[in-house]
């Protein structure tokens, strides 16, 4: 397994967020983590990223335990982290974006140059002297997940990439990660978007309130129409 | 006309000497958010420094006097490494009255010491023999001393500009302005990056107070005079704000300058009067940005 989260708890301060959540990620997968508005899928992968370490359980990395490591270790490790809410970098162009993000993967190689980045999001290599500020939203979403590959990470955390999006271009992000599985980059998703996350992965964790709810394949998801009734049904 | 000119070239120049320091001390707020009221004597640690210990180094010519420019920030920069890893690095997170705090402490613990190690008598750096005496402009005898700082100044601010926009740990200092969160889990060793942060800035503060030794008598109380000075510089500039650093500093240079001439008496409280209009009209500072 490349990635065991071993029922963690995680905390805001005093509030309990995460009750025991556990879910695993083998390499060459997309999995997706699907389900509500505050159930708990952002904080999974800030625990993960040791961005909200976890208060108990682990997070065995290529077999070693992670958690308590600071954010910057683990992302040197090989997580490559695509936050929910973009924070690209508003006063650095599109490709100081990039560059800053630059770092060579855990065996030593860089698949991932800004040029290859920019045959993908050709939009980027448009703006590439713009301030990420001034990008749409759906250019600094690319532009975020071209940071994060910029890492040559071995595992992809993406999370919402769908959200607030228009449908043409939430398309278009499917399309993207479609096109990184062919990379062979592993990728866990959380996702609200049932349908976008079902049409791009393998298997499913649902979650709500903190807690695994579900784990199966996509089409064992789909075979069951009262879990997601029950948990994802806005 | 002549006096003027000779006005506008002391004010100018030391603009640049405050640049310096409200350059540090924007920089340091920039990625740390910490308003850090010790940088003044940082800046008087520089001065004494460079009055006694680098004296020394003035017999072996220009070489020399450039070699304790650099040797004297240096020292000033490692006491800050010190301060930062032990101190700072601790209330980053925490609210703004425990940081006003701890830096104001150190101001009097630093104060102190420096009595302890010089004792209170004003000292003086000798000029070294290439800048010493004044060349003549519009019939007026100006400074050769002053000239330099007014060269060093602007080389110093293209050296910086150079650093923070077009070198990569420039690029890493400002996305850490931005978001420090998101640039470690990106890989980076944000807590190396603010080290580095805070030692460039106290760097700069060693620096000013160097150079302000060659040109006017070191003594206590020379921290809390510059602090407050910077202190309007930042606020009139925008502070965060490089470019307002600069420009900050220049205006409030030439105010000193030209309100010495009119108002000999309520010259010094002229900063804080154009602090106060640009507080009213612009609180943010003619360069900076409103806060998010």
């Amino acid at each position: 397994m490349l990635l065991q989260v071993q029922d963690i708890h995680t905390y805001y301060g005093l509030s309990h967020i995460l009750f025991g959540v556990s879910l695993e990620v083998d390499r060459g997968e997309c999995v997706c983590l699907v389900g509500r508005n505050g159930a708990g899928k952002t904080t999974t992968f800030k625990s993960i990223m040791g961005l909200a370490a976890p208060r108990t359980g682990a997070v065995l990395w290529k077999g070693q335990p992670i958690q308590g490591n600071p954010p910057f270790a683990i992302a040197r490790s090989g997580i490559g982290f695509v936050p929910e809410e973009r924070a690209i970098f508003p006063d650095l162009t599109v490709w100081e974006n990039l560059d800053v993000a630059h770092k060579l993967g855990t065996d030593g190689r860089s698949p991932w140059t800004v040029e290859r980045v920019y045959e993908i999001f050709p939009r980027l290599e448009e703006r590439k002297n713009q301030m990420g500020g001034t990008l749409s939203g759906g250019e600094q979403q690319m532009l975020t997940i071209a940071r994060t590959l910029m890492g040559n990470p071995d595992l992809l955390l993406l999370d919402e990439p769908s959200e607030g999006l228009a449908p043409l271009i939430v398309d278009a992000i499917g399309e993207l990660v479609l096109q990184l599985k062919q990379e062979d980059v592993t990728i866990l998703l959380a996702e609200q978007n049932l349908h976008f996350s079902l049409a791009v992965s393998e298997r499913a964790y649902v979650i709500d309130d903190g807690r695994i709810q579900f784990s199966g394949t996509t089409a064992e998801l789909e075979a069951h129409p009262e879990i997601i009734q029950k948990y994802l049904a806005v | 006309m002549d006096t003027f000119v000779i006005q506008l070239l002391g004010g100018l120049s030391k603009g640049m000497i405050l640049f310096v320091l409200a350059s540090g001390l924007s920089l340091i707020f920039g990625v740390m958010r910490v308003i850090n009221f010790a940088h003044g004597s940082l800046y008087m640690l520089g001065a004494f420094l460079a009055a006694t210990v680098g004296a020394q180094f003035l017999g072996m010519g220009p070489s020399g006097f450039f070699l304790m420019l650099l040797l004297v920030p240096l020292i000033v920069a490692l006491v800050g490494i010190v301060m930062e890893t032990t101190l700072f690095r601790r209330i980053y997170t925490k609210e703004h009255l425990l940081q006003l705090l701890l830096t104001y402490g150190l101001t009097l613990l630093l104060s102190d010491v420096v009595r302890m190690i010089w004792g209170g008598e004003y000292r003086t750096l000798r000029q070294p023999d290439f800048l010493r005496g004044g060349f003549e402009i519009v019939g007026r005898k100006f400074p050769i001393y002053g000239l330099f700082v007014l060269i060093i100044g602007p080389l110093l601010a293209l050296g910086l500009w150079y650093l923070l926009n077009r070198t990569r740990w420039g690029r890493i200092i400002r996305a850490a302005v931005a978001n420090p969160d998101m640039v470690s889990a990106l890989g980076i060793n944000v807590r190396l990056v603010m080290t580095g942060v805070f030692a460039l800035g106290c760097f700069l503060a060693g620096l000013g107070g160097a150079l302000v030794a060659g040109q006017s008598a070191v003594g206590l109380g020379m921290d809390v005079n510059i602090i407050v000075e910077a202190f309007a510089v930042v606020v009139v500039g925008g502070l965060g704000s490089f470019g307002g650093a600069l420009l900050g500093a220049l205006l409030i240079g030439i105010i000193l300058s030209f309100g010495i001439l009119v108002w000999p008496g309520g010259a010094q409280l002229l900063p804080f009067a154009a602090m106060a209009l640009v507080l009213i009209a612009r609180p943010w500072g003619l360069l900076g940005r409103p806060e998010r």
